[in-house]
């Protein structure tokens, strides 16, 4: 324990953390569509990763974007022996959100 | 076999020409044929921190407008000799280098060399474009603060978009090299940590170079940390990371945050 810890200021590293994670948010989304895509694969990726090991080329993300609404359409293919899953060739989350 | 890297950043000082020079001769030292290769035109630095600043004779630009043979202009290390330099221009117009040309000499040290290093200069703009534009993976030098990640974010996207891999569809590789990293600062909240780098860049880790006195004492001599024989924690980093860039699996150690008795009880002085 530090004699100075009474006096110290606050941790600013979470402040650094929230105001990234806010300023990127928008930013991502200004950038455009086919960053969009690039960085929610990336995402989806190392979320998928930490619980099965998949073949980053066997994991598809598109999306679409029409007059009245936008699709997402993730597409996932899992090697049956790692996990038992009801349906392992793929999963689609379509996702629609007005435009 | 031969692999191509940009090591990139978007914002200027975070370590990317430490980290081409220290990499490049960790990779080296392994028996590796390497190529180190400044894409700063007109602000060259990596003849400086391998100390072949007064060796250059010709440049990528001499190359890659034909006035020059490649082989006249690579520089061969005289430590580790399988460590080579391809110079940047320091007096040309940084609009001297064209897509083509670029390509093409990159494509010739594909046939020379095991790896070639990009040097990106900081920056979003035609040079670093053209440093990552026909990389196969790249390497994202990232200080755990706020502005260079943000910068980097922006680089990520950029390497998803504007290089040759990604507008052919095929997945660009990225890594993040976290350099400068203070794990006592970070475990007193003062500096982001690890894990919140990567929960909000979402690539890989390839490695974490602490915030070392030795990077200084190496550049004012011009001998990268990888190649004087240092045992320091950043030297121990950039070999480790130079062994995970060539495919082996070393598990990345947390810096520790070491604490003497004086340092717990100074905790402030002693950042």
């Amino acid at each position: 324990m530090s004699l100075f810890r009474l006096f110290r200021p606050r941790a600013t590293a979470p402040v650094a953390r929230e105001r990234l994670q806010i300023l990127l948010s928008h930013e991502r989304v200004a950038v455009g569509p086919r960053d969009l895509v690039a960085i929610l694969r990336d995402d989806l990726l190392a979320t998928i990763r930490r619980h099965v090991e998949i073949d980053p080329e066997k994991l598809t993300v598109k999306m679409d974007r029409a007059a009245a609404y936008s699709t997402l359409e993730i597409d996932v293919e899992i090697p049956c022996d790692t996990v038992a899953l009801a349906a392992p060739g793929g999963s689609e989350v379509p996702q629609a959100t007005a435009a | 076999m031969s692999k191509v890297i940009v090591v990139t950043s978007g914002k200027g000082g975070v370590g990317k020409t430490t980290s081409t020079a220290s990499l490049g001769a960790a990779l080296a030292r392994e028996g590796k044929k390497v190529c180190v290769v400044d894409f700063d035109v007109g602000l060259r630095n990596l003849d400086l921190m391998l100390g072949a600043e007064r060796r250059v004779v010709y440049d990528f630009i001499n190359v890659a407008q034909g006035d020059a043979k490649l082989g006249q202009a690579l520089i061969r290390d005289k430590r580790v000799e399988t460590l080579h330099l391809l110079a940047a221009s320091q007096t040309r117009d940084k609009d001297a280098l064209t897509d083509s040309g670029v390509e093409r000499v990159i494509g010739d040290l594909r046939e020379q060399f095991d790896w070639v290093l990009c040097d990106s200069p900081a920056g979003i703009e035609r040079g670093a474009l053209l440093a990552m534009r026909f990389a196969d993976e790249a390497i994202v030098v990232t200080n755990p603060e706020v502005s260079s990640v943000r910068d980097s974010d922006r680089i990520i996207g950029l390497l998803d978009a504007r290089t040759r891999r990604a507008e052919s569809g095929e997945r660009m590789e990225k890594r993040l090299l976290i350099t400068r990293f203070d794990a006592a600062r970070s475990s007193r909240g003062e500096m982001l940590s690890v894990a919140d780098v990567l929960d909000i860049l979402s690539i890989p880790l390839l490695g974490i170079v602490p915030e070392d006195q030795e990077i200084l004492r190496s550049s004012n001599v011009g001998a990268p940390i990888t190649i004087n024989g240092s045992a320091s924690p950043a030297a121990r980093a950039y070999h480790e990371a130079a062994k995970r860039l060539a495919g082996e699996a070393i598990p990345v150690a947390m810096p520790n945050d070491k604490k003497t008795f004086l340092n717990r009880l100074f905790g402030r002085r002693a950042a």
